[in-house]
């Protein structure tokens, strides 16, 4: 906990063993003192009231105890590992966060610029993205065959769609904070714009969701300009902080501005998406009367699927076709350094205004796939906690990588929500354990983990745009973005 | 006239407290360039600690004598939000250091997130009620419409102002304050005259720590109710006044908190509550974009 790893040479392990025992325990013993006075009040006691809605002390000792002893016990084996172990565990690490084989124990390798990249690298690099769009295109259909249409639908709902949800939102994102190193903690307040554009343009004007889409996507682009503008000159924290005020300021006014957006109680009775006109109901003119087929919800799931996905193909493909125009290559440069940028002569007001908009565009677009989908839209589900989430995902994904953000979207929604699914641990635990509680505090020190661990992201290396021979990965030290 | 004198004094007091979490921001970035984003969650941490602290004193240990049982609340606080601050830098921000500029700050929002949720585990999502303390009010006009001053308001202000000479004296005039002032100026300088950075920014996350902590627990005596949720909003104030003060001043975080104080209150009575947290976001929206520097801050200087 608080000490360096030691790194001995593996050669006199005993006399290197003994040395070592006497500091490690003294460190092990002073780190578990830490540990159990951090845990002294806040553990040790928990405050409830009573029915006399007093409040009362309940005494948790033996939790705090359990603490402390854990981190002795953690601490003193990391004190007496003999080889440095962090290799060890930065190796398991990037085959499991990649999950995807040994290949990336290599990338990590190549990452540091330590090894040339091997052909199985090379070959992983080029079909990785296209298998894993393949499974993603097929995962409703194999779900739906596995597990019947009532199995299935938890599974394409809260994992398919929810994720792909994320991807498109951290591609959106990617524009402004991976491609133009402008850090944005405000994103949700675009997302909030489209999904309240298409509540309100469909409850109150009757607009089909296929008109409203490219309209919530226009106004979120313009709010994009809106709020870029004052805050060109910004940079750096500075930037996140104001956008963090601006994305709080538009989730208070859809609180209090009432008569629009009916404040807390949200709007209700958002029209559900159609296939094309036909709706998802079990009426003679629904989509399983037409088609012929059984009435079940799924259909309706398994298209909003194929929805958000063909949305988020389509953020990506632009982002990619974008990064090959001067557009996309001013963003670059403009993350990479802006007072060189200024002085090479590019107009660093509309390279970031429109960095702001067409990221505010796709998150207007979500926000719309949102709405249609809850039907229901309300203040709360545009905290900012949102924004940090959809930051964190660009950010692990390693801030400008398409792949590495799809990767941490699927890890960082995929897993919480994975916690739901572990019923099982009441048995070990007592039936007043509920996983699904330890969600969001799992998904806090993953991010605090993550940084210090990786803290350019899972796909750290980068592929340029614009080379002069040959297309080589650039090492992530190398890249100097994220302060502009 | 009556209602803004009474306005006056309720500004000041939360501009207090919103001043002593001030502090903790503008020290931190001043000396490592960092918004420590979780230090409105170890405030709430802190009213937490204090809380419970109180009810040990009061139902375990049966403490008779309130103003004991205050000093020690208060001192407990501050030593323990401080080991938990000095353990937050030591495992999420210290290992960041001399990494890319966005890491500590995704690690810090990451803290915030965790010390949020890890609150809301151990001690329930429920609004905890703190214990009523005897409150003599004093009245000060006697007039129809009644300015009123309580002896929470004089504690609240007196505490300040003592802790605030007490703090500026350390700065100012001791070798402490002078390496912390020393690394905020040029940190690998200061390493090379034989300054221990480590330790002089580990002592700054302990001092910004033990302020939160007295803020935490004055914020529990005024509102009487604790919530896992209560860091978010207060930081953020806090952090806005550290901003309209001058980041990396101190006389500037106290003089943006008092403001902000005011201005919430004044804002609150004569406009709308609704709207109250708006207008503190704007006031920092407009600072960081007309006046980046504050009013006592010092202009930053682009080196290339």
């Amino acid at each position: 906990m608080t000490a360096a790893p030691q790194t001995t040479p593996l050669a006199s392990a005993d006399e290197s063993t003994a040395s070592q025992l006497v500091p490690a325990l003294r460190t092990a013993f002073v780190s578990a003192l830490v540990a159990f006075g951090l845990s002294f009040p806040i553990i040790s006691y928990h405050a409830e009231s009573n029915i006399n809605n007093e409040l009362i002390l309940i005494g948790r000792w033996p939790l705090s105890f359990g603490i402390a002893a854990l981190v002795f016990a953690f601490v003193f084996l990391r004190q007496m590992a003999n080889s440095d172990w962090r290799i060890w565990f930065d190796r398991f690490g990037s085959i499991a966060a990649g999950g995807m084989g040994g290949a990336l124990v290599q990338a990590a390798r190549e990452g540091e610029g330590v090894a040339p990249p091997s052909r199985a690298r090379l070959a992983f690099g080029r079909w990785f993205g296209p298998f894993m769009l393949g499974l993603v295109i097929v995962f409703p259909l194999i779900t739906l065959g596995l597990l019947g249409p009532a199995g299935s639908l938890k599974w394409i709902n809260n994992y398919g769609v929810q994720i792909m949800i994320y991807v498109m939102l951290g591609w959106g994102l990617n524009i402004v904070v991976g491609l133009a190193g402008l850090l944005d903690l405000g994103y949700v307040a675009f997302y909030a714009v489209g999904a309240y554009s298409y509540a309100l343009l469909s409850t109150t004007f009757g607009l089909s969701f296929w008109l409203c889409l490219p309209l919530a996507g226009f106004l979120a682009a313009m709010w994009g300009v809106i709020l870029g503008f004052p805050v060109l000159r910004l940079r750096g924290d500075y930037l996140a902080i104001v956008t963090l005020a601006f994305g709080e300021i538009v989730r208070l006014v859809l609180i209090n501005w009432v008569d629009l957006t009916n404040g807390y109680a949200g709007i209700s009775g958002i029209p559900h998406v159609t296939f094309f006109g036909i709706p998802f109901s079990d009426d003679d003119n629904g989509f399983a009367a037409i088609f012929h087929i059984p009435f079940s919800p799924i259909y309706r799931t398994i298209f909003l699927f194929y929805l958000i996905l063909a949305l988020a193909l389509l953020t990506n493909f632009v982002t990619l076709r974008l990064r090959r125009l001067p557009i996309g290559r001013a963003w670059e440069a403009l993350r990479e350094d802006e007072i060189a940028c200024r002085s090479l002569g590019i107009n660093t007001t509309t390279t970031k205004l429109t960095a702001f908009a067409l990221g505010a565009m796709f998150g207007g677009f979500a926000g719309s796939f949102f709405s249609v989908r809850q039907g229901f839209v309300s203040p709360e589900s545009f905290t900012f906690i949102e924004s940090a989430t959809i930051l964190a995902i660009v950010v692990l994904g390693g801030m400008g990588s398409q792949l590495g953000v799809a990767i941490a979207a699927a890890v960082m929604i995929g897993v919480p929500e994975l916690m739901r699914e572990l019923d099982w641990l009441k048995a070990i635990f007592g039936e007043g354990f509920d996983p699904t509680q330890y969600r969001m505090l799992l998904f806090g020190a993953a991010m605090v983990i993550m940084m210090i661990w990786k803290p350019r992201g899972l796909v750290s290396t980068r592929m340029p745009s614009v080379f002069l021979k040959e297309r080589r990965a650039v090492a992530g030290d190398l890249v100097k973005e994220g302060h502009g | 006239m009556d209602s803004f004198l009474q306005q006056l004094i309720n500004g000041l007091t939360l501009g207090s407290i919103y001043g002593l979490i001030a502090i903790g921001y503008t020290m931190v970035f001043g000396i490592i360039g960092m918004v420590n984003f979780a230090h409105g969650d170890v405030f709430m941490l802190s009213a937490f600690i204090a809380l419970i602290i109180f009810m040990i004193l009061t139902q375990i240990l049966h403490l008779g004598s309130l103003p004991l049982a205050f000093v020690v609340v208060m001192i407990a606080a501050m030593a323990l939000t401080s080991l938990w601050n000095w353990a937050i830098e030591r495992l999420a921000y210290r290992p960041l250091r001399g990494s890319f500029r966005l890491a500590p700050l995704i690690s810090a929002i990451g803290m915030s997130i965790f010390l949020e949720n890890f609150v809301q585990v151990v001690q329930g999502p429920r609004n905890k009620p703190a214990p009523q303390l005897p409150n003599h009010v004093f009245n000060l006009t006697g007039g129809a419409y009644d300015v009123t001053l309580s002896v929470r308001q004089i504690l609240i202000m007196i505490v300040t102002v003592v802790l605030l000479a007490a703090f500026w004296y350390l700065v100012q005039h001791t070798s402490l304050g002078r390496a912390q002032r020393a690394c905020e100026q040029d940190r690998r300088m200061a390493a090379l005259l034989g300054i221990d950075v480590d330790a002089t920014i580990s002592i700054t996350f302990v001092i910004g720590a033990a302020l939160a902590a007295v803020a935490g627990v004055m914020f529990m005596i005024y509102y009487g109710v604790v919530n896992f949720y209560d860091g978010f909003v207060p930081g953020v104030k806090a952090f806005t006044a550290a901003v309209l003060g001058g980041i990396g001043s101190l006389p500037g975080a106290v003089l943006g908190g008092l403001l902000i104080g005011l201005i919430e209150v004044f804002w609150s009575s004569y406009f709308s509550t609704d709207y109250k947290d708006v207008a503190a976001f704007m006031i920092l929206a407009i600072t960081l974009i007309f006046m980046p520097s504050g009013i006592l801050g010092r202009p930053e200087v682009e080196k290339v």
